[in-house]
């Protein structure tokens, strides 16, 4: 984080508005990134940032007053082209990267572009590509096919990728989404490096821990507003959450003591060669057990096995007093487990279907007349008691799931697995990808139902998140359950300690 | 050999399997492994190399064509027509002929994808219902067996005169191989070609890395269209007549080859070396039956059977099985 002052800043923008049909996206925002700097751009989704940054790159354009400048240089208007040229680039979530080409053909990219056609120099596309790795210092198989690659590495991929377009100001969407710790750690050293060499990283992430860590000042916007531009030096994880949403938030925790309830589910010596060994433990009737660890500890693929999708090789798992053995899991929701699984886009939600028929999805017998037909009555009405009880914001049942908010179709589908009458519902990382302000809210519906008797196995990698919410927490790591804590008896920052050590 | 695997791992294993059938077919059949049969194997099949590789483009820029061997019939039907209007013409004015109205053919596929923003499968069968209906309607099915001489008269490369009789090899050979060629240098060697494979592969990340989109679906539609218009001329000069409704069929043992070659519905992959080696396993799993007395009813099973096999196992990574360990570079 090299404190180059005497440089113009990267990017001034001030007076920044918006106006899609008639709705305000952006209200006089000002937006000042320095060189070299790691800057922060903080909000929740539907703040502006996306918005913000759009304009920044040229594919919208600002309203009239808008008052742009970049590297020193005032625009009066913006073009993809332009921002390309300035050296102003973004790594979209997605990556936008190629993954049947090579890592070489990805990284210099740039130099196949142009109408013309042109003689591939495989040579001097290697060497660029090589030279740019060798700025981030970092060493990558430039011959293999980038698909084969971990995400972590694409995402690297795509950092060098900037950097051949000769990149000094690079935009990065939720980085760090789909990351484990280790590898968040490989790439902050990635953006250190970047910084130093004078190139300003402005990170948009959910994940305010790693901003506290990286960044020198953070830009905080809420509802299309600046709210303002702080140093990170002082600034905590409870304090930027408040201006962010608007609101104070209590950390206090929930848990309670559930040893006296009967226990649903036991699990002895569950083991899966290669993922996980001897697993033990109870889960109670109304009981949230939280279940942290980093990535790659075996969280995942635990709840696979408890929900029927993949056989344990060793072990038993009781539920209810009998021991069960899943064939698939049709076996584990008759048996009355539930699994919300992490991958909410791709898994748990049939996106450009409606919201209604993805709610009634795992229930389908359930909505069926005496005719054996669907009945849309039926489906009317199931879907909304699940709207009515989950508080789900919608338009109309019959909208795309796809338009609905992070946290709404995190709702949709609890409302589908809820709607199966579980005992034990396991939620696995519930709250990726959904607002700090949404999430009080998805914890609120997990009290509420813990509260009804329903068991709940909260997985999750925000360790806060489960020393907030849990009534007790196991701690995986390397396949085994290497810790159990009781939340009103441990600090987080005891439990935060134990599980990134 | 083993970064061989890995760059081309359908390649690799339709090879392993090639290799496998030719050597079986030598042992089984004296007749397979002559200069006869072989050579005769080769001149059979250059039209659907010709065809494979147009449709090839295609398939890697993420689109697929369902109308090119109509294409071609049409193309043979207007070439033919207008070389005998202008009293008979040369090579030199009948491919160029046949190319242009290839791509012309093609570039309607590409304006109708682009332009209505339709998905290419639903434009190419809608066009090759278009394109053989116009066909027969204008033609009213009428063949046409007077072509123009040199069109007609078979062209010998090489010949040789061996104990079973004459081997040799003809005109459509040298054209396929000029058509391979050029293929391979257009999507190895050039930037247009590397954006054809980068456009399939993800279509919304090249539109953001500024890739000219229109460009890519006339190119790709464009080549196909072409290479098609080639194959109608040699179909023509093969058969020494131009019958409408001759092709219409053949896009799909096509399509079979192409995809059986590593081609990947859904873009970004496939080589001219799959190519050649997927309509090489089908030509000679075809000939081999045949040579084995096999009833002709059942080689379109066979071929099935095959094209299922090799489809349901392409998820085996034989790379990944010769490698004794992973190997890390530097």
């Amino acid at each position: 984080m090299s404190d180059v002052t005497d440089l113009p800043p990267a990017i001034r923008f001030s007076k920044v508005s918006k106006v899609f049909g008639g709705v305000k996206a952006l209200q006089d925002v000002a937006f000042e990134v320095g060189q070299g700097e790691v800057h922060c751009l903080a909000g929740e989704n539907g703040c502006g940032k996306s918005t913000l940054i759009k304009i920044i790159t040229g594919v919208y354009q600002p309203e009239p007053g808008t008052e742009m400048e970049l590297f020193g240089e005032r625009l009066s208007a913006i073009t993809p082209n332009v921002a390309r040229q300035m050296g102003i680039a973004v790594i979209w979530q997605d990556l936008a990267l190629f993954p049947e080409m090579t890592v070489a053909e990805n990284i210099a990219f740039e130099t196949m572009l142009g109408n013309r056609p042109r003689f591939v120099d495989y040579g001097a596309l290697r060497a660029r590509a090589e030279a740019a790795l060798a700025r981030l210092e970092v060493s990558l198989d430039l011959d293999a096919r980038l698909g084969t690659l971990p995400i972590a590495q694409r995402q690297v991929v795509a950092i060098a990728r900037a950097l051949v377009s000769d990149a000094r100001l690079i935009f990065m969407d939720e980085p760090t989404a789909s990351l484990t710790q280790a590898e968040t750690d490989a790439l902050l050293a990635v953006v250190r490096t970047l910084s130093a060499r004078g190139v300003a990283v402005v990170f948009v992430s959910h994940r305010l821990a790693e901003v506290l860590e990286i960044a020198s000042r953070v830009t905080v916007v809420r509802d299309g507003r600046l709210v303002g531009v702080y140093p990170t030096a002082g600034m905590t994880q409870g304090r930027l959450t408040e201006l962010m949403t608007g609101k104070t938030f209590d950390h206090q925790v929930m848990a309670r003591d559930t040893s006296a309830d009967p226990v649903v589910m036991e699990v002895a010596g569950l083991t899966r060669r290669g993922e996980f060994r001897d697993v033990s433990f109870q889960l109670r009737r109304g009981e949230v057990l939280g279940l942290t660890g980093l990535i790659g500890a075996g969280r995942t693929e635990l709840a696979h096995v408890l929900f029927g999708m993949a056989a344990p090789e060793a072990g038993r798992i009781v539920l209810g007093g009998r021991e069960v053995r899943f064939a698939s899991n049709r076996d584990a929701v008759a048996a009355g487990v539930a699994y919300v699984s992490e991958d909410r886009l791709a898994l748990g939600l049939i996106q450009p279907q409606s919201i209604s028929d993805n709610a009634v999805l795992s229930v389908l017998r359930r909505i069926t007349g005496a005719s054996g037909l669907m009945s849309p009555k039926r489906q009317e009405d199931l879907v909304a008691h699940w709207v009515r009880e989950l508080a789900v914001k919608i338009g109309k049942p019959g909208d795309a799931v796809s338009t609905l908010s992070g946290g709404n179709q995190q709702r949709v589908v609890l409302a589908k697995w809820l709607a199966t009458e579980p005992k034990v519902l396991i939620l696995d990382c519930p709250t990726v990808g959904v607002d700090v302000g949404a999430r009080a809210g998805i914890f609120r519906i997990v009290r509420e139902l813990a509260a009804k008797g329903l068991a709940i196995l909260l997985i999750s990698d925000e360790v806060s998140e489960v020393h907030v919410n849990a009534d007790r927490v196991l701690h995986m790591a390397g396949g085994r359950i290497v810790g159990e804590y009781d939340p009103r008896a441990t600090t987080l920052e005891a439990l935060e300690a134990a599980v990134y050590a | 050999m083993r970064d061989f695997l890995r760059a081309y791992p359908a390649e690799a294993k339709l090879l392993a399997v090639l290799v496998l059938l030719v050597a079986g077919l030598s042992v089984a059949s004296p007749e397979f492994l002559t200069l006869v049969n072989i050579t005769s194997l080769i001149n059979n099949n250059a039209v659907n190399l010709i065809w494979a590789v147009g449709l090839l483009v295609v398939l890697i820029a993420g689109g697929i064509d369902i109308s090119f061997a109509v294409g071609a019939s049409v193309v043979q039907y207007l070439v033919v027509s207008a070389l005998i209007g202008m009293g008979g013409g040369g090579w030199a004015v009948g491919i160029a002929l046949a190319m242009a109205f290839g791509i012309g053919l093609g570039l309607i596929n590409a304006g109708l994808i682009h332009g209505f923003r339709i998905i290419s499968i639903v434009v190419t069968i809608s066009t090759f219902n278009a394109f053989f209906g116009l066909l027969m309607f204008f033609t009213s099915g009428k063949s046409i067996y007077s072509l123009p001489d040199w069109l007609s008269r078979p062209i010998y490369l090489w010949e040789l005169q061996t104990e079973i009789g004459w081997a040799d090899i003809r005109l459509p050979v040298a054209v396929m191989a000029v058509c391979l060629f050029a293929t391979w240098f257009l999507i190895r060697r050039t930037t247009t070609g590397r954006q054809l494979y980068a456009f399939g592969d993800n279509p919304e990340g090249a539109r953001r890395a500024g890739i000219n989109i229109w460009l890519m679906q006339a190119i790709a539609f464009g080549w196909c269209g072409m290479m098609a218009g080639i194959a109608g001329l040699m179909q023509a000069h093969i058969t020494k007549e131009v019958v409408p409704n001759a092709l219409i069929g053949r896009e799909l043992d096509v399509l079979a080859a192409v995809v059986l070659g590593g081609a990947r519905l859904g873009g970004g992959r496939g080589s001219v070396l799959g190519c050649v080696l997927g309509v090489a396993l089908v030509a000679v799993a075809q000939n081999g039956l045949n040579l084995l007395g096999v009833s002709p009813y059942a080689f379109k099973m066979v071929v099935g059977i095959i094209i299922l096999a090799a489809i349901s196992t392409s998820n085996i990574d034989l790379a990944a099985m010769l490698a004794p360990k992973r190997r890390d570079r530097k």
